[in-house]
């Protein structure tokens, strides 16, 4: 009688059992003794149906055993049958797994073989989650200690708390399933749940069944001051996610973003995101700036000084003027500890001093002490900042770091290159021209891959390679002295007026020749990616990845060197000495330059997409008789926002309402980008990876973007002098010191605090510590590497074992086809004489 | 429950009965055929929108029709808090236009038909079908047994980073 054998390879048993195949001999002859056995069973008949019949029952009853059969004749057994009924004329088919023809017993094992049941049996998917549920307990459970065995114990003690589980053998399967669900913890059991690739109404019932047992055992077991816990913690993360799914349902945007998405594809809306993501920095660090520098100095403004200028239009544009004494600066702010006034005549006259306050006010009203407010604004906002950046940018690369170095190109795009999200039939064509061209182009490359390059023609290539970086670097050169010539020509120029002493006869003209800066930054920002990309065209590449590399490197080598020459100007020249070119308030003056910069950038912005989307797509349709709109270049658009991004965090120390600006600009900036994407553009033709790009693009605005600002930010606050007579920080020698004398001030009133003067002293002062915590970072970062090499290394292990087990499956199913075969030919034979008789 | 989980039921609720007619919106529990079904804008156009209301159909008559709840597993498998897991599952799912279990070549050939699109000039010669048909069950199938099952799929899947922001379905 045939058993039945239970492949449950999770039994403990079964992994102490397994023995080592070296012996070849032995393991095929269990096989084929196995085989015999059932040979010998079903060898009275004449006809192969009985075999199967038996071989097909035995394997109902396996299925049975290990499949639970849900409420009332489950799908999977209606789909059996159907496949039955499919498989009575599969016999002409030719089966694929070595290409020969398949007699129909066999193409029924082939097919219920589970690894080819996975997807689309209930009764298997469930199987399949018990046995990861049972992993993951083992996983989660804690070794119990030594001292708690016997000396006379079972060494092994993995499975340990398992074994006490009921093992009943009447209980399905899908009860196993909840009570692993039960035993897990509620953060894995929630994850466990949601990845089951089940009908929601058959997910909420396990949910159901695994909670209601839960509540039992809780109110027993747990004692009262953990169920507190318990209690405040659900209610924690309650809170959370209703907060979370508050912001969400804000729906900031959804409907043009799914537009957007709908048109041209992830790309192009990535270009969207990043746009929300840095919408959401500023009104973070605007938040933060207005609560504690700008409203505070607003409602307790200092005197107004003589002689301000009228409103005239101009103010928008400079910055200067009208703005220049207004909360907007920092020349605006004062140095003093702001205190409600103590007379009563309603005045909002500001008072004392730090120094020589009235004595019978002190207690009454709130102070606010604004130079250290201002110095710790900056810098927790600036810290605040960082942190968000560094952990959205592991998150991200998180996502879209693969360990193993891919090879298989074709197959990721066959399967993963639809873009679900795009709706519009005519994107949807374009989509499908894309992939088909790129199909075309990577077919060619790999059957052309052993063409090698003679020595002539990488010679010639990289000639080629070098003309164009020469370029790029000589004009990038170039536009870089203009600046600094131009800049220093302005700076003589305001010295000689000054020492001159020539009257101001027009000083609107004046305002507006400061302009010319900007513009001219503005102007070089605009032309040189063109020049670039003209370099690039000649240009021959591996690959369409590293082509968009070289050319984000390029672009940031030029807007790197911008920035660089034009902090030197400010910090180098301007703040050095102010006086000589009469300023007596040199951070405003800085804060007014950044204002104009951004507000250039923003202008000019508006300029490329008109000139550069709007009439060259009038121009290519009318003149040129072209049906291809202009492409969006999705690149070197990221770029200008994090420049732009990067003038807001300089400008953050000198213009605390800077933050303001730049969110008026980026919602600008989306509806004016929105509108010319869907009129002018349309996708890139190259393929376009979204998460890496998306990576690339949050380093970047986190490397060299908010470190240089801060790194320019810091070295403002800790070696410039501040002016003497604005500011928060007047008479001090530098911004820095206004909190080291708050911790001064606090030792002398609390001598207990003198720990925390001296921990501040040596962690934040000492540069010691800085290295050390690098050091420490570097350490963190070569033990990954070292873990993901010997991951690498056991995927490698790891397919070379399936290649074995599929040659293993290739054997055995050859086998019970060539014993069937057998069997019937004699079968036959017997039959072919009984009628020849 | 949190309350986008309520704002998505509810607007999935609303475009479902938008394809009711007057006297089935009284009915409980009622199917919509697949034709309605495919109206909808954001399955109009896509290659594989049969195949998508067939695997999520849990009708007897195999016609892809879609009850409500069979809409909300489509919108759920396809939305943006749908692991990776359970949109490799779908997907490989969608992809098997035979049912068998796996993908082998003509599977293939009707998928990478469906990527290129319909019309001629956009289509791959024979040539090129069966060399890229080759080229995928070289690179995944591991086992070598000329079918892609659903391992096989997920370990391809799995490195690929952008598969699940682009295998998503926005009402």
């Amino acid at each position: 009688m045939a058993r039945n054998v239970a492949f449950d390879l999770n039994h403990p048993h079964m992994e102490a059992g397994l023995e080592s195949p070296i012996d070849e001999e032995g393991v095929h002859d269990s096989f084929s003794q196995l085989i015999a056995e059932q040979s010998q069973n079903g060898g009275a008949s004449d006809s192969d149906a009985f075999e199967l019949q038996e071989l097909q029952r035995q394997l109902d009853e396996e299925e049975r055993d290990n499949v639970a059969f849900l409420s009332g004749p489950g799908r999977e057994f209606q789909g059996r049958r159907q496949r039955d009924a499919e498989w009575e004329d599969a016999d002409t088919q030719a089966v694929p797994l070595i290409g020969e023809r398949w007699s129909s017993a066999t193409l029924k094992i082939l097919s219920s073989m589970p690894s080819r049941t996975i997807g689309r049996n209930r009764g298997a998917i469930i199987s399949q989650y018990y046995n990861r549920t049972m992993q993951l307990r083992r996983r989660r459970q804690s070794r119990p200690a030594i001292r708690d065995f016997s000396h006379s114990a079972r060494p092994s003690i993995r499975g340990y708390g398992i074994e006490t589980d009921s093992a009943d053998a009447e209980v399905s399967k899908r009860d196993r399933l909840v009570n692993n669900l039960q035993n897990l913890s509620v953060s894995d059991r929630i994850r466990m749940l949601r990845a089951m690739p089940l009908n929601v109404s058959e997910k909420s019932e396990l949910r159901s069944l695994a909670l209601q047992k839960e509540k039992h055992t809780l109110s027993r077991r747990i004692p009262c001051c953990s169920q507190l816990k318990y209690y405040i913690i659900n209610g924690a993360r309650q809170g959370w996610y209703s907060w979370l799914s508050f912001l969400h349902s804000l729906h900031l945007w959804q409907v043009p973003l799914k537009r957007v998405s709908g048109r041209f594809g992830s790309g192009v809306l990535s270009y969207f995101l990043f746009l929300k993501t840095l919408l959401f920095f500023n009104v973070f660090l605007f938040l933060v700036t207005g609560a504690f520098m700008v409203l505070p100095q607003e409602l307790h403004p200092p005197e107004p000084s003589a002689g301000r200028p009228s409103f005239t239009g101009l103010e928008l544009l400079t910055g200067a003027g009208y703005f220049s004494d207004t909360v907007m600066y920092y020349g605006y702010y004062c140095n003093y500890t702001l205190r409600k006034s103590c007379r009563d005549d309603g005045g909002v006259h500001n008072v004392s001093l730090s120094n020589g306050t009235m004595p019978d006010c002190v207690s009454k009203h709130l102070s606010y002490n604004m130079p250290l407010a201002y110095f710790f604004t900056i810098g927790v906002s600036s810290f605040l900042t960082c942190i968000i950046l560094v952990y959205s940018m592991s998150k991200s690369f998180g996502q879209s770091f693969r360990i193993d170095k891919s090879h298989s190109i074709l197959a990721i795009k066959t399967f993963c290159s639809w873009d679900f999200k795009v709706i519009k039939k005519s994107s949807v064509k374009l989509m499908s021209e894309n992939i088909c061209t790129q199909f075309k182009e990577l077919l060619a490359e790999v059957s052309h891959k052993q063409v090698k390059n003679t020595r002539c023609q990488r010679l010639w290539r990289l000639m080629v390679h070098g003309l164009a970086w020469a370029i790029c670097v000589a004009s990038t050169t170039a536009c870089v002295l203009a600046i600094f010539y131009c800049s220093s020509y302005m700076h003589k120029n305001l010295q000689f007026f000054l020492r001159s002493g020539v009257p101001v006869t027009n000083p609107q003209l004046n305002e507006a020749s400061l302009l010319a800066l900007p513009v001219l930054v503005s102007l070089i920002n605009l032309l040189l990616p063109g020049l670039f990309n003209l370099a690039a065209w000649m240009e021959d590449y591996e690959s369409p990845s590293v082509r968009t590399y070289v050319s984000i490197g390029r672009n940031l080598m030029l807007k790197v060197s911008v920035l660089g020459v034009l902090c030197y100007h400010w910090l180098g020249r301007v703040a050095a000495d102010p006086t000589t070119i009469g300023l007596k308030c040199w951070e405003t003056f800085v804060g007014q330059e950044l204002y104009r910069f951004l507000l250039m950038d923003f202008i000019f912005t508006i300029l490329d997409t008109l000139f550069g989307e709007f009439l060259w797509r009038l121009f290519s349709e009318k003149v040129l008789k072209r049906r291809r709109k202009p492409v969006f270049d999705i690149a070197r658009n990221v770029l200008e926002l994090i420049y732009g991004q990067t003038l807001a965090w300089l400008g953050v120390l000198f213009t605390p309402v800077l933050p303001a600006v730049q969110i008026l600009k980026l919602l600008l900036l989306f509806y004016i980008k929105m509108s010319s994407v869907m009129m002018n553009c349309q996708a890139p033709r190259k393929p376009y990876r979204v998460s890496q790009m998306t990576t690339v693009f949050i380093t970047l605005l986190c490397f060299p973007s908010f470190l240089g600002a801060s790194v320019c930010v810091t070295y403002t606050m800790w070696s410039i002098t501040p002016s003497s007579s604005c500011g928060p920080f007047r008479e001090l020698k530098t911004m820095f010191q206004a909190g080291k004398r708050w911790v001064e001030e606090l030792e002398k009133d609390n001598p207990n605090l003198s720990v925390l003067a001296r921990a501040h002293s040596y962690l934040v002062e000492n540069p010691f510590f800085l290295f050390v915590g690098a050091g420490i970072f570097l350490i963190v970062i070569y033990f990954h590497s070292q873990v993901v090499d010997g991951q690498r290394k056991i995927i490698g292990l790891l397919q070379e074992q399936i290649e074995n087990e599929g040659d293993d499956k290739k054997f055995l199913i050859t086998r019970l086809q060539t014993i069937h075969e057998q069997k019937r030919t004699p079968a036959r034979r017997l039959a072919s004489q009984n009628s020849n008789c | 429950m949190s309350m986008s989980f309520f704002i998505h039921l509810f607007s999935a609720h609303k475009r479902f009965t938008e394809l009711l007619t007057k006297d089935e919106k009284d009915l409980p529990n009622n199917r919509v055929p697949m034709e309605r079904i495919l109206t909808l804008p954001e399955l109009k156009s896509n290659p594989f929108r049969k195949r998508i209301c067939n695997v999520f159909s849990t009708s007897e008559y195999k016609d892809g029709g879609l009850t409500f709840e069979d809409f909300l597993d489509l919108l759920s498998a396809f939305s943006d808090s749908a692991t990776l897991e359970i949109k490799s599952h779908y997907a490989f799912r969608i992809f098997d236009f035979d049912d068998d279990g796996t993908l082998d070549c003509g599977d293939l050939e009707k998928l990478v038909n469906c990527l290129t699109g319909e019309t001629d000039d956009t289509r791959l010669t024979p040539e090129e079908m069966r060399q890229l048909i080759n080229n995928i069950l070289e690179e995944s199938d591991i086992d070598k047994d000329g079918t892609v099952n659903l391992s096989e799929f997920q370990h391809v899947i799995s490195r690929s980073p952008d598969f699940v922001s682009s295998f998503k379905i926005v009402l």
